[in-house]
C-alpha cells in the first residue's frame, strides 16, 4: 500500500469493531483484574470490593521475592541457552539448499506446535526411570540401574528451553535470512577463516537480532506455566505456576491480581527494551 | 566450519526428536506401564483416543474451541488490520499494539483477567468464556499475517482497478479482499494450532467445566500415567506437520515466517 487515504465515517465504522471488541475483552478484564487487586479477600474463595493494599504488601514477602527471583533467574538462563543453541542453527538453515531448509523449518514449527502439557510429558518420560534416558543406557550396559533426572532444575531448563527454543529461531530467522552472503564472501575474500568471519563478522552484525532474541525468550519462559509444574519440584514452581495457583486452588485472586501485574510490569519492560533495540537497528539499516 | 554445522544441526535435531521418539515408543507399548525396551506391539492406545467417551469429548470440544476461537480471532484481525494500513488513522499505533500486547503478555495475565471478568458477570464456566478468551488472545496471529500482507500488496493493483472505473467499495470486494485471502487462512491456521494446545487460559477461564485436550491430558498425568497420553501426543504431532507441511507445499510458509525472497536465492545458490 503506498499512499494512505483518508479516513471517512464508515471506515470508522468499521474500526470500531475489532477496537470495541478488544477494549471489552482485553483492557476491561485487565482493569478489572487491577483494581481486584485491591480487594478484600473473603475466606470461601471469594473477594469484594474495597481499598486494600495487603496484597500488594505481600508482594514483599520472603516467599513472593524467591519465586520471583527464581522466575527470572531461570528464564534468563534459558534465553541463554536457546540462542547459544539457536544462532548458530539458524545460520546455517538459512544458508542451506531449499528441500533441508524448508524439511528444518517443518521441524521447528512442529516443535512449536506443541503443547506445554505435551512436552512436559514427553521430557518427563524421557528423564523419567520408567522408559527414558537411563533405560536406554541400562540396556546398553553402561548404567547397572535406573535412575529418574524428574523432577530436578534442570529438567524444568530443559523444558523451558525445548518450549522456546522454536519462538528464538523464528526470531531470528527473518534478519539472517537478510544477512546478504556477499558480507560473508567479502571477509573470506580478504582471507578470513569461515570460523572467523562467523565470530568477527556475523556475530557482530547480529548483535541488536541476538539480544531481542534473549529477551523475547525471557519472556515467553516467564509465562510457562505447565514445564514448572510438570517438571518441577514446588521450590521449582515459577510466578505463573504461583499465580495461577493462587487464582485457583488457594482461591486469593486479589493476591494473584497484584502478583500479574507484576509479570505484566516485567513483561511490558522486556518488551519495550526489545522494541526499542529493533527501532534502533531499522534506523541504522 | 563444516564440522560446526553438522554437529550443531544434529545437535538441534536430536534435541527437538529425542523425547517425541521416547514417546512414539511407549506410545505402541503393548503392556499399561511405561517400559523399555518395550514388549510387544499394539495400537490399542490411538483407537482407545476415539472409543474412550472421555477422551472423544475433550478432543471434539478442543477441536470446536480451536475452529471458533480462531474464526473469532481473524474476524477480529482482519477489519484492524485493513483499517490501520489503508488508512491514515489518528493513534494508529497504539490501536495497533492494542491488537499484539495480549499475546506479547504471559498468557496467565489474559488468563486472570478473564477469570475475574467473567466472575463479576455471573456467567461462568461456559464454553464461549474460553472461545471469546482464545479469539482475543490469538488475533495477534492474522493481525500480524494480514497487515503484512497489507504493506507488502502491490499498489499498481488497486490503482489499475480504479483506472478501470471500480469505486473504493468494489475495489476492495475484487482485488483487496481476495488477496488477503491468503493470509487470512494462515493467520487463522496459527491461531487454530496454538487454540488446540493452549492450556492455562482454558483453566482459569472454565478449567473445571470445559475440560479440554490439554486439560484432559494434564490431569490424567496427575492420576498417573497412561498410554492413552502418549497416543494423543503422537497424533497431534503428525497433525501439526501434516498442517505446515502443506502451507510450505502450497503457501509461502518462508515468506510468511519473515524471509527476504531475493536474498534467501542468492544465499541458497
Amino acid at each position: 500500500m503506498s499512499e494512505r487515504r483518508r479516513p471517512t465515517a464508515s471506515t470508522y465504522a468499521v474500526l470500531a469493531i475489532p477496537v470495541a471488541l478488544l477494549t471489552v475483552f482485553f483492557l476491561i478484564p485487565f482493569g478489572m483484574m487491577l483494581a481486584a487487586s485491591f480487594y478484600h479477600r473473603i475466606s470461601g474463595g471469594f473477594y469484594e470490593p474495597a481499598f486494600e493494599l495487603d496484597s500488594w504488601r505481600r508482594l514483599f514477602s520472603q516467599v513472593f521475592i524467591e519465586r520471583a527471583g527464581f522466575s527470572i533467574g531461570i528464564s534468563l538462563l534459558a534465553g541463554a541457552v536457546c540462542i547459544a543453541i539457536a544462532f548458530p542453527f539458524t545460520y546455517f538453515l538459512t544458508r542451506m539448499r531449499r528441500r533441508p531448509h524448508v524439511a528444518l523449518l517443518i521441524l521447528v514449527l512442529s516443535a512449536l506446535s506443541l503443547s506445554e502439557v505435551i512436552v512436559g510429558f514427553t521430557w518427563s518420560v524421557l528423564l523419567g526411570r520408567a522408559a527414558g534416558l537411563s533405560n536406554i543406557l541400562v540396556w546398553l550396559g553402561l548404567m547397572d540401574e535406573a535412575v529418574a533426572y524428574q523432577p530436578s532444575f534442570l529438567a524444568v531448563l530443559l523444558g523451558l528451553s525445548y518450549i522456546a527454543f522454536p519462538y528464538c529461531v523464528l526470531t531470528l530467522y527473518p534478519s539472517l535470512t537478510r544477512l546478504d552472503r556477499e558480507v560473508t564472501e567479502a571477509a573470506q575474500t580478504l582471507g578470513a577463516s569461515p570460523w572467523r568471519t562467523f565470530w568477527t563478522v556475523v556475530v557482530p552484525i547480529s548483535r541488536p537480532i541476538i539480544l531481542a532474541g534473549f529477551l523475547l525468550v525471557f519472556v515467553f519462559t516467564l509465562g510457562s506455566y505447565l514445564i514448572a509444574a510438570i517438571l518441577g519440584r514446588p521450590e521449582h514452581w515459577t510466578l505463573s505456576v504461583f499465580i495461577s495457583d493462587q487464582a485457583s486452588f488457594n482461591a486469593n485472586v486479589p493476591f494473584a491480581a497484584a502478583m500479574a501485574i507484576f509479570l505484566t510490569a516485567l513483561s511490558l519492560l522486556v518488551v519495550g527494551i526489545v522494541t526499542l533495540i529493533e527501532s534502533r537497528t531499522r534506523s541504522l539499516a | 566450519m563444516r564440522a560446526l554445522k553438522w554437529s550443531v544441526t544434529a545437535f538441534t535435531i536430536v534435541f527437538l526428536v529425542a523425547p517425541l521418539l521416547v514417546v512414539a515408543v511407549v506410545s505402541i507399548n503393548e503392556n499399561r506401564y511405561m517400559d523399555f525396551p518395550p514388549e510387544g506391539f499394539s495400537i490399542a492406545w490411538y483407537s482407545a483416543l476415539w472409543t474412550d467417551p472421555a477422551w472423544r469429548s475433550a478432543i471434539v470440544r478442543s477441536l470446536v474451541i480451536a475452529a471458533a476461537s480462531a474464526a473469532f480471532a481473524t474476524a477480529v484481525a482482519t477489519p484492524l488490520a485493513y483499517v490501520l494500513r489503508a488508512y491514515r488513522i489518528r493513534l494508529s499505533p497504539l490501536l495497533f499494539s492494542l491488537g499484539i500486547i495480549p499475546f506479547m503478555l504471559p498468557p496467565v495475565i489474559t488468563a486472570l483477567g478473564m477469570q475475574v471478568f467473567w466472575n463479576a458477570t455471573g456467567h461462568v464456566g461456559r464454553i464461549e468464556n474460553v472461545i471469546i478468551a482464545h479469539g482475543i488472545f490469538f488475533s495477534t496471529l492474522p493481525l500480524i499475517a494480514i497487515a503484512l500482507a497489507m504493506e507488502t500488496m502491490d499498489p499498481s493493483l488497486r490503482e489499475a482497478a480504479q483506472t478501470l472505473g471500480a469505486n473504493p467499495r468494489t475495489t476492495f470486494r475484487t482485488v483487496t479482499f481476495p488477496l488477503l485471502v491468503p493470509s487470512m487462512i494462515t493467520g487463522y491456521a496459527a491461531a487454530f494450532v496454538l487454540s488446540l494446545n493452549e492450556y492455562i487460559i482454558s483453566f482459569l477461564v472454565a478449567g473445571f467445566s470445559v475440560e479440554t485436550l490439554p486439560i484432559k491430558i494434564f490431569n490424567s498425568l496427575r492420576y498417573g500415567f497412561t498410554p492413552t497420553i502418549a497416543s494423543v501426543t503422537i497424533v497431534f504431532i503428525v497433525v501439526a506437520a501434516t498442517v505446515f507441511t502443506f502451507s510450505a507445499l502450497f503457501g509461502n510458509l518462508l515468506r510468511f515466517l519473515g524471509a527476504d525472497p531475493a536474498t534467501l536465492e542468492r544465499n541458497q545458490a
